[in-house]
């Protein structure tokens, strides 16, 4: 079956089985492999994605469902403003240790942010409860986030 | 080695390979792909214990796609061990690539190869296998006079208790003074049984190998691992290839925690690809990452523990270990020793000591290297029976740990008596900030003003407690690291070295060691680690032995270079060597005449005169094992209703010598301190009768997420320790271990009751409610 929609701002068309998962049409169809697998079934957000803005687990999504929708995935946020100060700020934190989460926790900080750029703990902790690490211990992502959050004051309210 | 000031070690230079693993850039194992490659899955056993009598392959072979299916009549049958350990491995050689009797729910049966994942799967659907089901065991009190587990021709490589036929995969003791004189001269005598439980590593990556040919006609293997060089050694012996025809490559790694110092794909990728001379690919699912990778060996502790009521002097010590190993044995003889001698050192004054330790073999998944290693297991007993004590002295636990802790200048005979396969090595301790890990961990928790206070919110009652711990810093006389540097035009560094980043910062810390003895900046130090052909040896990344092993290492190397650049200003400033400092990537004279760089100075090497490369090489082994030391300390909240403990504030305070990079010190501390956590209160195996493992997803066993944790606070206690790189030791280990005994400690403090079995969960400490009686 062909499958249009808009992948990283690029209107693309696969001609595939539409419940295949979105994660595998990413990674194996278009190369993105910084959407990673770390449990398959929806727990570890490290495939986590943007459809239509919202944060997804792409091993949940059958491609069939993304027709005519946008996807976003962190290949297409690394050239973005938005993308630097998340990632400036989650090195100078010590966000990131084997990095194989990272990917995950960066695009769930960019939904949060442009959603609530004034983020408290606690919103926060919701919106990446989705994500698992298994390195750090949490608090340093935190930080992170507040870092980003406060270096990107501007940038989220735009 | 002297302590001074630092111009990049104990800074907290940022990761350098964190911006390409943000951006996702960055190949992990399963990211590799390649023309023609073949994808494998396995078929695993339905039973704990049967033989193959039957195995029919022609349906699955006959699936278009389907490349190779090999069962136990078409691999090696070479006996091995999957632990990447140094050689001779001190695990017992009691496992085969396939074997014909099968040992647990989960234990491989065939191997596919196919053209793509999904055919593989459809044809291990086809296999047909017809089994004679044998006597199982999941019990390791039974494991003795059980059905025998490991193959009859199995065996070990080193003089130590073996014996298959008991199901004893291996068994130490250890003993000095006399336990029973000092039993008897004791005051009083306080004897506890503890149990720890299965748990699963759980790195997000899960494990992954690719195997393929190069241009050259030699094999290589890309694997998430944590032992490139033991990985080469052992899938050679097993696969009967040239070692010199191999080639070992770590990528980048998302999390080991131990359970990728398990060779076990990597001999499988190389076969298919050997057998076929295509690229072949395995990536576990995570199910396959629970129940047929490794995980961490449960134990049980019998401790016995005699004191004196006026000095509060612990006159002897008895302490019995069961492990249960699993259905095979990697690490089965140095996890279960580690509970002793990572453990007993601590309290280095008494004088009766008795430890015994055993590791059995049931048929149930197979434990390994799991963070902590033994040390996580013996600690909980350790700290609850000192806790017991103290209170039973009625003096604070905390005066009782700084009393009889092992000080700087202070030796214990188990250092000498037990090693890993052998004994160990004598050392005395030249750094030690224990009590001050103790006094700054209590301000932090508020210990004087919470400890006994019980204060009461409904239901919920409060408590602290704390537990002391120390480690080790690489397995002395026998681990070795070693690197490479050479200087470029530019005045900037290729440093080669086999140790292995894992996600730790390895990479970072040890370019910042280079750095700083060279004199010049952590951008100028080009780092490549863990490839067999391009980087010298190195044991690999365990027994917390990276920054002092192969960090020992590079200072050596980085000494040597720094001697052959001032060699060379020498020659061109014509002055006396002595007259030359170097600071920030350029030789000063002392006189502040002359000075020159470091591009100035290898142009001069590599073109005008006396031509040649500016280059050292140096290997470094540990000659001892300096322990980091930890306080830990929990509030807890017990909802005495429904059981439910909720950890409120978590404090861990580390010495682990100079911390070359502090943020990376508080990122090893903060995630071994949580996952210590996890496993002390949810994390835990489920199995029904069979021994099969029920909740194999992060659905059902539960790792902690940003919701479920606490405030935490870490506090550096820096000391120097004269024997390590820069004054450093490790670091990456010594925080699992605390947690379980400081929660059950707080449990304790909060509504005077002791817990013996981990996971904490609400169930067990509501059934303890009822036993013990609750005392408030």
């Amino acid at each position: 079956m062909k499958i249009e929609f808009i992948l990283n701002g690029k209107k693309v068309e696969v001609n595939t089985d539409p419940a295949r998962r979105l994660l595998d049409v990413l990674r194996e169809d278009f190369g993105l492999i910084g959407v990673k697998e770390g449990c398959g079934e929806g727990e570890c957000g490290a495939c986590a994605v943007l459809i239509d803005g919202k944060i997804v687990h792409s091993c949940l999504v059958p491609v069939g469902n993304v027709k005519g929708k946008e996807v976003t995935t962190i290949e297409g946020l690394k050239d973005t403003e938005e993308y630097k100060v998340i990632h400036e700020s989650f090195l100078d934190a010590g966000s990131v240790q084997c990095g194989f989460c990272t990917p995950g926790f960066v695009m769930a900080t960019y939904a949060l942010l442009k959603e609530n750029p004034q983020p408290h703990e606690d919103d926060i902790r919701k919106a990446i409860s989705g994500n698992l690490c298994r390195c750090t211990g949490y608090s340093m992502i935190i930080d992170g986030v507040k870092l980003a959050a406060k270096r990107g004051e501007k940038l989220w309210k735009d | 080695m002297e302590n001074r000031e630092f111009n990049v070690v104990g800074k907290s230079i940022k990761k350098i390979d964190a911006l390409a693993l943000a951006t996702g850039e960055v190949k992990f194992t399963a990211d590799i792909e390649m023309p023609g490659m073949l994808h494998i899955a396995f078929l695993y056993s339905p039973h704990p214990h049967a033989e193959i009598v039957d195995i029919d392959t022609e349906e699955a072979k006959n699936i278009p796609g389907v490349v190779l299916v090999l069962t136990y009549r078409d691999v090696p049958d070479t006996l091995h061990t999957t632990a990447g350990q140094g050689y001779p491995e001190p695990s017992p050689y009691d496992t085969r690539i396939l074997d014909k009797r099968v040992r647990f729910v989960g234990d491989r049966v065939a191997i596919v190869a196919a053209e793509t994942k999904e055919i593989a799967e459809e044809a291990l659907k086809k296999i047909k296998v017809k089994y004679r089901e044998l006597p199982y065991n999941l019990d390791p009190e039974k494991a003795e006079e059980s059905e025998q587990i490991p193959p009859e021709d199995a065996y070990h490589l080193l003089p130590t208790v073996y014996e298959p036929s008991k199901n004893l995969a291996a068994s130490v003791e250890l003993s000095f003074g006399d336990v029973e004189k000092g039993f008897s001269d004791a005051d009083f005598v306080l004897e506890e049984r503890f149990e720890v439980q299965y748990a699963n590593h759980c790195a997000i990556e899960p494990h992954a190998a690719v195997a393929f040919y190069d241009e050259r006609g030699r094999l290589n293997i890309i694997s998430t691992t944590q032992v490139p060089f033991h990985v080469r050694r052992i899938v050679s012996r097993v696969l009967g290839i040239p070692l010199k025809n191999l080639r070992v490559i770590k990528p980048r790694i998302g999390g080991g925690f131990g359970g990728k110092q398990e060779v076990f794909l990597e001999q499988v990728v190389a076969l298919v690809t050997y057998m076929t001379k295509r690229p072949s690919k395995v990536v576990f699912s995570r199910k396959e990452v629970f129940v047929s990778s490794r995980t961490r060996h449960p134990m049980i502790t019998w401790y016995k523990v005699g004191a004196k009521r006026d000095t509060g002097e612990i006159t002897s010590l008895y302490l019995k270990a069961l492990m249960n190993a699993g259905a095979y044995g990697p690490h089965a003889l140095t996890v279960m020793a580690n509970a002793g001698s990572k453990v007993l050192p601590l309290f280095n004054k008494i004088k009766n000591l008795k430890f015994e330790g055993f590791s059995v073999y049931t048929n149930l998944p197979v434990g390994g290297a799991y963070r902590g290693y033994g040390a996580t297991q013996g600690y909980f007993g350790y700290n609850v029976m000192l806790d017991m004590i103290a209170e039973k002295l009625g003096i604070d636990t905390l005066e009782f740990f700084k009393k009889w802790h092992i000080k700087k200048g202070e030796t214990s005979p188990i250092f000498e008596e037990l090693g890993e396969g052998k004994e160990g090595v004598s050392q005395i301790i030249r750094s030690c900030g224990l009590s001050e890990c103790i006094e700054k961990g209590a301000k932090a928790i508020g210990w004087y003003e919470k400890r006994r206070k019980r204060i009461k919110n409904g239901d919920k009652v409060r408590g602290v407690g704390a537990a002391i711990l120390m480690q080790g810093s690489g397995i002395p006389k026998i681990d070795m690291g070693a690197a490479y540097m050479k200087m470029n035009e530019d005045g900037s560094f290729n440093l080669h070295i086999g140790a292995t980043d894992i996600g730790t910062g390895s990479d970072t810390i040890l370019a910042q060691i280079a750095a700083e003895e060279i004199g010049t900046s952590v951008d100028k130090i080009i780092v490549y680690s863990s490839d067999t052909d391009f980087t010298p040896f190195d044991v690999g990344a365990y027994a917390s032995s990276t920054t002092y092993i192969s960090g020992g290492a590079v200072l050596k190397c980085a000494k040597k270079i720094r001697k052959e650049i001032l060699k060379v200003a020498q020659e061109m400033l014509n002055v006396p060597e002595d007259a030359l400092y170097i600071e920030n990537g350029t030789v000063y004279t002392r006189d502040g005449q002359q000075k020159v760089s470091f591009q100035d100075i290898v142009i001069y090497s590599l073109y005008t005169k006396n031509q040649h490369q500016i280059q050292a090489v140096a290997s470094h082994i540990g000659l001892e094992s300096p322990p980091p030391f930890m306080a830990q300390f929990a509030e807890i909240e017990v909802d005495i209703r429904i059981g439910r403990i909720e950890v409120i504030k978590f404090v861990s305070a580390v010495d682990c010598g100079k911390p070359i990079n502090p943020v990376l010190v508080e990122g090893q501390v903060e995630g071994a301190t949580v996952n210590g956590i996890g496993y002390a209160l949810w994390e835990d195996y489920v199995f029904d009768e069979k021994g099969r493992v029920k909740n194999a997803s992060f659905w059902d066993y539960k790792i902690p997420s940003i919701r479920d944790i606490p405030e935490i606070e870490v506090i550096i206690c820096e000391t120097y320790e004269p024997t390590g790189p820069h004054g450093a030791k490790s670091v990456a280990e010594i925080g699992i271990n605390g947690p379980i005994p400081a929660i059950a400690n707080a449990v304790y403090d909060a509504i005077g009751i002791r817990l013996t079995k981990t996971p904490f969960t609400p169930e067990r400490v509501l059934k303890a409610i009822k036993s013990q009686g609750i005392k408030l």
